[in-house]
């Protein structure tokens, strides 16, 4: 069997996927974060109820009407989405005008009362939730056995990522959207509604966040406390890679990832912790993060 | 007296009252419960409410204080104000090193890494042998005070917990109108400014961050005492919003306004126990309302209506 660093190599790929896999997670919800904080200076703490809510409408659609994973992928965003237009327009919309912190704590409440409900409804224990039949089974690369549906979560994420930067960097959408971020009185003055743009910037954000839920749904079992798991280390990320820039907030993601996945190999009693560390780390020598600027 | 003006000597008058009176009414575990909790909430409030830094991360001192407090007194063997001591400074030496991490960030980035860290923290105890892991410390004997007095009836320990809660909230008080605290509050409201005018600001910063953590871990080590046990649930996120929340519904920024929300959220915890997941969705609805409708909280609210600073 072939070595490295003293380990059996499938070893090695088999934690490297699944840093991957998590990395891919921590991407999307990173970047959602990062556009919905560019946009509405808001951080959404309500982000991994939403993730979580993904999850779960996946599995409701699959239950009660037969509708299968792949159109899941697609109708599990589109409601999340519509659901955080109603959050935006009847909760948030209310506190632009304050301290940021109210955000905080208002998105802090709505990701209670949804994961609460969660757990009142079906309970803490989860539900199961299969692959796909397309998806099913392993191809053998040679130096490791690939589960076809984990190459695709890393696959269809860093495709829907880098979209997601495409559109802000590159298209006139984007620009605009990049302009109202700067200076939103200024784009309202151009005649675009900037109310509606930040609007459906929130259900962008949400639904990046419901899509991963979908994504995750097989690999873990559909929990209430799914995407909550997720957040505060991705608030780790971000605070890492920096709110400033969508590319710097999937890099971040992805890197921390694999870093996760190689410390289960090499120290596992640091897994849990090593983002944190690494967090500290960056704190003591670049405090405004990797791809920050200094507020 | 202590930089109280009257309504705030007069409130402080029946809020001693009551605490004296308390026990002879109500269960005295409950009641203790709700001091131990509005000591770690008004802990809080020296942060948010007088420098304006919101620590999403308080867990992390108050359940370490727990921890140490109940090692001290069961592996140990040591005297109560001893076992509560090295609870305190448990918790004033976390928060000098996550503080001083903290604050080279602010605002928002600065609730992140508070939460972040504490999580940290979190983890550590979910794999440390000494926290007994899902088990937690079991079994904590509460001693006998300086070697004296025994703790194990009710009325002592209610007694000791009254007596602390009393002395760190004029500690608190008195912190808050010295001349030190005059500066907290420059900060809060133009940090800028502040340093404008000379002052060091991330040295005010992070003192009171240490004071704050510190009266944390004071508050669960008198906590793990109280009721014999040190558990994960000490340190976890839901321990470091609950304390967020209790300070938001009884106002921020107002020195009766922790005690208040902590005796409302504790009754709440008590009473909604019995229906699960509801209590989670009621702390949901109670941090939106509050947000929406209510930012200044009940005694923030009373003391706007009735034109005094309570």
């Amino acid at each position: 069997m072939l070595m490295i660093f003293g380990y059996p190599a499938p070893l090695l790929f088999g934690q490297l996927l699944l840093g991957l896999i998590n990395g891919a997670f921590y991407a999307l919800l990173s970047l959602g974060l990062a556009i919905i904080f560019g946009m509405l200076n808001i951080v959404n703490f309500a982000h991994g109820a939403l993730f979580t809510m993904g999850a779960f409408v996946a599995w409701g659609l699959l239950q009660y009407f037969g509708i299968g994973y792949w159109p899941a992928l697609l109708i599990a965003p589109l409601l999340v989405g519509l659901f955080g237009v109603l959050l935006e327009r009847v909760f948030i919309s209310r506190l632009y005008r304050l301290d940021h912190l109210y955000g905080l704590l208002l998105t802090f409440g709505l990701a209670l009362i949804i994961e609460g409900l969660l757990r009142n409804e079906f309970g803490s224990a989860g539900l199961p939730y299969d692959i796909p039949a397309q998806l099913q089974g392993a191809v053998n690369l040679g130096f490791m056995f690939l589960p076809i549906y984990r190459g695709w979560v890393v696959l269809a994420s860093m495709v829907l990522c880098l979209g997601t930067w495409l559109l802000i960097e590159k298209t006139s959408l984007g620009a605009t959207l990049r302009a109202a971020t700067e200076n939103a009185p200024l784009v309202q003055a151009f005649g675009i509604n900037v109310p509606r743009m930040i609007t459906l910037t929130y259900a962008g954000g949400v639904a990046l966040a419901a899509f991963g839920g979908v994504l995750a749904a097989p690999i873990y079992s559909v929990t209430p406390d799914i995407g909550g798991g997720f957040l505060i280390t991705v608030f780790a990320v971000v605070v890492i890679g920096g709110m400033g820039s969508i590319l710097g907030s999937i890099l971040t993601g992805f890197s921390l990832g694999v870093v996760e996945g190689m410390t289960k190999v090499f120290y596992p009693q640091a897994a849990s912790t090593v983002v944190f560390v690494v967090m500290v780390i960056v704190l003591l020598f670049r405090p405004a993060g990797l791809f920050g600027r200094t507020a | 007296m202590l930089g109280f003006s009257r309504p705030q000597a007069a409130a402080f008058l029946v809020m001693t009252i009551l605490v004296i009176a308390g026990p002879f009414v109500l269960y005295p575990i409950f009641l203790m419960k709700v001091l131990c909790v509005a000591l770690f909430a008004c802990a809080f409030n020296l942060l948010i409410g007088y420098v304006g830094l919101m620590s999403f991360g308080h867990a992390a001192y108050y359940g370490m204080g727990a921890y140490v407090a109940a090692y001290a007194a069961k592996g140990w063997g040591l005297s109560p104000e001893i076992a509560i001591l090295l609870g305190t400074l448990t918790g004033a030496a976390l928060g000098t090193v996550f503080g001083w991490l903290a604050i080279r960030r602010q605002g928002i980035y600065f609730a992140m890494i508070t939460l972040a860290l504490a999580q940290m923290a979190y983890f550590f105890c979910v794999q440390a042998p000494f926290t007994h892991g899902e088990d937690g410390i079991q079994q904590i004997p509460r001693g006998r005070l300086f070697g004296l007095f025994s703790l194990n009836s009710d009325m002592a320990m209610y007694a000791l917990v009254a007596v602390l809660f009393l002395a760190v909230f004029l500690l608190i008080h008195r912190i808050i109108h010295s001349p030190f605290g005059q500066v907290l509050k420059a900060i809060r409201e133009n940090e800028p400014r502040a340093i404008s005018l000379g002052y060091r600001t991330d040295d005010y910063k992070l003192i009171a961050f240490i004071l704050s953590a510190g009266i944390a871990g004071l508050a669960g080590g008198a906590k793990a005492l109280v009721f014999g046990i040190a558990t994960l649930t000490d340190v976890h996120f839901s321990t470091s919003g609950g304390i967020v929340l209790i300070t938001l519904l009884g106002g921020l920024g107002t020195v009766f306004g922790p005690v208040m929300g902590a005796v409302i959220y504790t009754s709440m915890e008590n009473y909604l126990a019995q229906f699960g997941s509801w209590v989670t969705v009621t702390q949901g609805v109670i941090f939106v309302v509050c947000v929406l409708a209510f930012r200044r909280g009940i005694i923030g609210e009373l003391a706007a209506r009735l034109r005094i600073a309570l």
